[in-house]
């Protein structure tokens, strides 16, 4: 598993220099991967070193008082990579974590020009790179203590950010040596820890943000203020596939406080998109004003006239579409093993059932926004974003400032869940700016954000198993359909499992923009697959749990094919886990229990759920997690992913749903549009980690996909009736 | 535009505002404390906590008009240092993800436990019912709030 000698050399792209004010600095990579600008970084698998020296996004101080600055260039959604990533650093340094300020990166486009947020593969590829550059500092400060104390640095040992030569009983502190490691040759090769003396790395570490949020300090885009500000809002069309026909703004213009009323177009002729540019609506109507009510009252005064573009799209629709689609074979299989067509003809038993889930809007609780300060030949824009670099290049086309002149700073996001993948926000901010030649706090109400997202899109699927005699499955198929492409991973469990196996995928286009939205695809898949594994297993007479270890075995001992995308042993080992830490088997009275496990964003994760009804209502008692995503680096911080994950994914599957009429989305704000609650969280959830010592992979999603599931088979369970649609609760018997 | 005199975190402050000017945007744009956030606008998820006279209340439903005269408090008058229970112990279970309905939910929460030096587990999520947390720090939340209560 983990080796514990990396090659580093100059090509691995550690620079050191002097401090100003004494100390050394090193710079670094901090995803530890080259970023592609055409693809986004959450998509990035390959680990590849920088291209150049300007692809340094990490920054890492020793002080010549021993304090450790790590410079955090990347933004934080809410995931706690501002606290993981730098404990990995400073693992490997060996210095105190009490010793350790961690900061966000400042507006830099000289040293940081690749800021990306990394999805839930921050962790994953930051491992080694981040560990190196720890290893990297502490090698030269040790190198720089022995030719201080004159002694071989091979006697020297450190602990605590001071550096020990036990025969003399000398020692010295990092801050003493800091200025002089500066001039320590970078070496080619450094060795690493072994995982076993860690003493940062798998110790809970609070959120280094958590003082500043309870203290209601300002951390985020919307509370960006700056002198001679204006507020700015947009409306957009009410529906999608409409655009804008004519404007009577007279008595909007008329109101106190108003400056400007304009229309703004993100998408002008010959302008360069970005693969972030998901926009349904790229012209817009903006009031730009004084303050943030005044230009709200505005907004309510302007008159706009609307024409349609394109179809008027309703749920009724995607739902006759999608129907129409999951009943008929595509020109081509996704994944095609043995023969399922005889293998269903001879099966005992055949059970198919199709699944569905609504369109779903983001709603972070901060809603869009960005400040953007654009002149003749500069834009400076600062707001949250999770890729800053293609915001980047779409405002240097579309203002037609080179891009050395445009700067982005990100700050806290009040959530992402994707949604600030997909920039426009950005982007409309500096149009306007520039148009109206003043800097500007562009903000969306609440009513905006949720009524032009980019969403999950609406699914449905159906599934199909034959089942011999003795209840083996011998044949599945998989045929899903979405709008903007299928929720099917066609190489995703069962696939490898099932000698006779077939996944088809379809995809409706829509005039309503989509995107990927928290573990995008498996959010719904997951739910699907195992609520109807759980009701083949009943078909099939045998114990839920101990039906899917079988065919983990199969896969395990003999898989079916080569391109399963999934470690058997590793997706059976989070089962046994759950298994035996809920005490799986043994009934409490008026308890139901579901089960559910599922492998996505590389952690495997399984969970067993208990509800109990009361007054005709479920309530969620406790859900026991099971996950393995190698070796935790901070678990409190983990164990807060995961139980947001599972709050997210119960509240989701049960609750919520973005329906549309004649384009036109039926919910706009959070009476309309339900989401979970404190009263419906579950009463607790524990969870267990797996110990394997594998290298780190992501949280920020894994513990989201398969909970739909775990609650849909134990609300069967209480209530005999199984679930096939989202959100449950508009489902006979009418839960919640 | 109309004026009007606030208490605000123990200082009085007077604001030219128009008078149907919700107490969240006079805070937030007129007397530049941001830390009492906007959620929705319309008294449905809590983002926008604030202490009037020792409640709490929707700041983005309750105009101006309504408040002179009175005492509010927000997220930044809670306490200088965080030394408030509710601070202490938001920190101690380190609630937040994101953290941006957090200073709604410390106001709802120290509101509560003013008022209730032992609140059960239904107490708690009748008090914090409305307010919405989209990263799902309920649990941690609730184990909080009994935390603030035992060292208020
Ligand atoms: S912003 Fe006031 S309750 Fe949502
Ligand atoms: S911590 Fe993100 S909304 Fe509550």
């Amino acid at each position: 598993m983990t080796n514990n000698k990396l090659q580093s050399n100059r090509r691995t792209f550690i620079k050191v220099s002097a401090a100003a004010g004494g100390g050394m600095i090193l710079g670094f990579n901090i995803l530890g991967c080259k970023t592609d600008p055409k693809r986004p970084a959450f998509v990035a698998q390959q680990l590849a070193n920088p291209d150049s020296w300007s692809e340094l996004n990490g920054f890492l101080r020793i002080g010549n008082n021993g304090v450790v600055t790590i410079m955090n260039p990347n933004p934080e959604i809410g995931q706690n990579v501002k606290t993981s990533m730098p404990m990995i650093v400073a693992e490997e340094l060996d210095v105190d974590w009490d010793n350790v300020i961690v900061e966000q990166a400042g507006l830099d486009t000289e040293n940081f020009s690749r800021q990306l947020a990394g999805g839930s593969q921050s962790i994953r590829h930051g491992w080694d790179g981040l560990r190196k550059t720890g290893a990297t500092a502490r090698h030269m400060l040790v190198e720089a203590a022995a030719l201080k104390l004159e002694v071989p640095s091979s006697e020297l040992t450190t602990k605590s950010g001071i550096i020990y030569h036990e025969a003399s009983g000398k020692s010295i502190s990092y801050g003493d040596v800091a200025s002089a490691a500066v001039d320590i040759e970078v070496p080619e090769e450094v060795a690493l820890k072994d995982p076993k003396d860690f003493t940062i790395i798998g110790k809970d570490t609070r959120n280094v943000d958590g003082f500043n949020i309870a203290m209601g300090k300002p951390l985020f885009g919307l509370d960006v203020q700056r002198e001679g500000m204006l507020i700015a809002m947009i409306e957009h069309p009410p529906s999608f596939g409409m655009k804008i026909a004519s404007i009577d703004d007279s008595a909007a213009r008329a109101m106190p406080g108003i400056k400007d009323i304009i229309t703004v177009n993100v998408e002008p002729e010959g302008s360069e998109k970005q693969w972030s540019d998901v926009n349904a609506f790229p012209e817009l109507v903006a009031i730009v004003g004084n303050s943030t009510w005044q230009v709200m009252k505005a907004k309510k005064a302007l008159k706009v006239e609307w024409e349609r573009i394109s179809d008027a799209e309703s749920s009724s629709d995607h739902e006759t579409t999608l129907s129409d689609l999951v009943s008929k074979a595509p020109n081509e299989a996704a994944r095609k093993d043995g023969n399922p067509d005889s293998a269903f003809a001879s099966a005992a038993q055949v059970i198919e059932k199709t699944y569905n889930a609504p369109f779903l809007a983001h709603n972070t609780m901060e809603p869009m926004n960005f400040f953007a300060n654009v002149t003749a030949d500069r834009a400076e824009l600062e707001g949250p974003i999770q890729t800053p670099e293609f915001l980047r290049m779409t405002i240097s086309s579309v203002c037609g400032i080179p891009q050395e002149n445009v700067s982005i700073m990100m700050t806290r996001m009040g959530g992402g869940f994707g949604r600030r993948l997909y920039g426009h926000f950005g982007t409309e901010a500096a149009v306007i700016s520039q148009q109206i030649g003043a800097p500007i706090k562009l903000v969306y109400t609440r009513e905006d954000d949720m009524t032009q997202g980019t969403y999950r899109p609406a699914y449905k699927v159906t599934y199909k198993a034959g089942l011999d005699a003795a209840g083996n499955l011998i044949a599945f198929h998989v045929r899903g359909a979405g709008t903007h492409g299928s929720p099917v991973f066609a190489n995703r469990y069962p696939a490898g499992a099932v000698d006779n196996y077939l996944a088809e995928n379809h995809s409706k286009e829509s005039n309503i923009s989509t995107g990927a939205w928290r573990a995008p695809r498996s959010n719904f898949i997951a739910t699907a697959e195992q609520s109807f594994l759980d009701e083949v297993a009943e078909a099939a007479g045998k114990d839920p749990i101990d039906f899917r270890l079988a065919l983990f075995d199969r896969a395990i001992n003999k898989p079916v094919g080569e391109k399963n995308d999934y470690d058997a042993e590793r997706y059976a080992g989070v089962l046994k886990l759950v298994k035996e830490k809920s005490g799986w088997g043994t009934d409490t009275p008026g308890v139901h229990r579901g089960v559910s496990a599922y492998y996505c964003h590389n952690s495997y994760v399984a969970q067993v759920l208990d509800v109990v009804m009361e007054d005709g209502s479920p309530r969620v008692k406790k859900v026991h997690c099971a996950v393995d995503c190698g070796i935790v680096v901070n678990p409190e911080g983990a164990k807060n992913q995961i139980e947001g994950g599972i709050v997210d994914g119960i509240g989701h599957a049960m609750y919520s749903a973005l329906t549309f009429n004649n384009g036109t989305p039926d919910q706009n704000n959070f009476h309309q549009y339900r989401l979970i609650r404190h009263a419906e969280a579950p009463e607790s959830i524990e969870v267990h980690f797996v110990d394997n010592g594998i290298a780190p992979t992501g949280l920020g999603e894994p513990s989201l996909p398969p909970i739909g599931a775990a609650l849909a088979n134990a609300l069967y369970k209480a209530t005999g009736t199984r679930l096939y649609t989202q959100p449950f609760n508009t489902q006979e018997p009418l839960l919640g | 535009m109309a004026q009007y005199n606030l208490n605000v975190n123990g200082q009085n402050r007077q604001v030219d505002v128009d008078s149907d000017t919700p107490l969240l945007w006079v805070l937030r744009d007129t007397l530049s404390l941001v830390g009492t956030k906007y959620g929705c606008g319309i008294a449905q998820c809590g983002a926008c906590t604030v202490h009037i006279d020792g409640k709490a209340i929707r700041s983005c439903s309750t105009p101006i008009s309504a408040v002179a005269n009175q005492k509010v408090t927000t997220i930044e008058g809670l306490s200088e240092d965080g030394s408030h229970p509710v601070q202490q112990a938001w920190i101690e279970h380190d609630v937040p993800q994101c953290g941006y309905c957090q200073a709604g939910q410390i106001m709802t929460a120290a509101a509560l436990i003013s008022d209730n030096k032992n609140p059960s587990d239904s107490d708690i999520s009748d008090a914090m019912n409305g307010n919405i947390c989209r990263c799902g720090t309920y649990l941690r939340i609730k184990a909080a709030v009994k935390t603030a209560a035992k060292n208020a």
